[in-house]
């Protein structure tokens, strides 16, 4: 059993993963990222904490992230888990989400990366709901850009800044 | 002396010690200090004027039909951060988790219901219902547009039950059935590290809303189907795709 941050971490590290930040020196796009309870505070803790950040800076720049406070096993939940997405209290799911939503924005970060999908589907309509500027993106979305190989079909959750990066 | 304020159960009967039973160490359940980190550093706090620590001196009190009624267990996440921040890493979540358990099946939100029984449909465990069948040919209608379309990928493969593969991937069913071009940069990483990886047709599901439920019997049911295809397989690591 494993969480796929680990793996994404070790082919990083072991030159399998050919990324780099080099594609945001110039254009300097910030991101932070969403912990997801159920792999750090629930499964693995502060290892794959550091690995997920590891592997965050090497695709987008270590001046280019920026962390949310609080953060790692001590995050906020995004209110998408345990099954709040899919229990019909809408109003309620977004009312829980909004410290989430507080907390990305005070990053002033232009993407927040979210890897797990319940984050993702939550935090997603956390800016859409609250009108937010920021954008949710999935890890692997963000590698393959660095690599130069994201596909045309494959930039749904990137902005207008990057939606036509590397192609 | 006046009526009591409060109808207390009996303390033997209480719901709070029949789930204090079931947990290691009690869960701590007896332990609480009532500080209130729980409740300051909890986004559910508030909503349906309740919050952790609230919660968890009502069951204490053995106000066992309010604390077993409320909505707000489906507002809990269940996220733990409660037990985090606890003096006493008390098992806050394992209470709210009993108490959803305490709805009548047919009671419990329909949203969360009806994904755990899409489940149940096939071997897939998708909350979506999408069929070994269906996700079949999703992966390799996507797969085989790869391989035609962009250069470098005409290798690419995104094997169903491939039989000793050293990797089994879960799959969150939202990428299947509704945004499959989402699968595509996964596969084109493991791809490109040379990652010997498959699915299963049987348990390829990622979510498991029976557990979301608080309906034991079926989210036993799908890890378990994940968990025999796995070793049919002879795979040696799970990997969690999210």
């Amino acid at each position: 059993m494993a969480s796929i941050y680990q793996y994404y971490a070790k082919w990083i590290r072991e030159g399998k993963l050919k990324v780099n930040s080099d594609w945001n020196k110039d254009l300097k796009i910030k991101f932070t990222v969403q912990d997801p309870c159920q792999i750090i505070r629930k499964s693995y803790g502060e290892p794959v904490a550091d690995d997920l950040r590891f592997v965050v800076k090497s695709l987008v720049g270590e001046e280019n992230f920026v962390d949310m406070a609080p953060n790692r096993s001590n995050n906020y939940c995004c209110g998408g888990g345990g099954g709040f997405l899919q229990s019909g209290y809408a109003d309620a799911r977004r009312q829980y989400g909004k410290l989430k939503l507080d907390q990305i924005l005070a990053t002033g970060a232009d993407y927040c990366i979210a890897a797990c999908h319940n984050c993702h589907a939550q935090i997603h309509d956390l800016a859409e709901h609250y009108e937010a500027d920021y954008h949710t993106v999935h890890l692997w979305t963000l590698i393959c850009l660095s690599l130069g190989v994201l596909g045309e079909e494959e930039r749904t959750y990137l902005g207008p800044d990057l939606a036509e990066y590397g192609l | 002396m006046g009526e009591p304020a409060l109808k207390l159960n009996e303390q033997e009967s209480r719901f709070l010690n029949k789930v204090a039973e079931m947990l290691p160490e009690g869960g701590n359940l007896n332990m609480c200090l009532t500080c209130g980190a729980c409740c300051s550093g909890c986004p559910a706090t508030g909503l349906e004027n309740m919050d952790p620590r609230k919660f968890l001196r009502m069951a204490a009190l053995g106000l066992d039909e309010e604390v077993c009624s409320t909505a707000w267990v489906w507002m809990c996440s269940l996220c733990q951060r409660c037990i985090y921040v606890c003096p006493m890493h008390i098992d806050i979540p394992a209470l709210v988790y009993e108490a959803r358990a305490a709805w009548p099946r047919e009671d419990r939100p329909k949203g969360i219901l009806g994904s755990c029984d899409m489940a149940m449909r096939n071997e897939s465990c998708s909350a979506m219902g999408a069929s070994p069948e269906d996700f079949q040919f999703v992966v390799e209608d996507v797969s085989e547009e790869v391989r035609e379309n962009q250069p470098g990928f005409e290798d690419l493969q995104a094997p169903i039950d491939k039989k000793g593969a050293y990797f089994f991937l879960n799959q969150n069913s939202r990428e299947p059935v509704t945004e499959p071009e989402e699968m595509i940069p996964l596969w084109k990483v493991l791809h490109m590290v040379g990652a010997d990886w498959t699915y299963g047709s049987a348990g390829w599901g990622g979510e498991n809303y029976c557990m979301f439920l608080a309906d034991d019997e079926n989210w036993k049911h799908i890890v378990q189907t994940s968990v025999d295809k796995v070793h049919e397989l002879g795979c040696k690591v799970f990997l969690n795709t999210e």
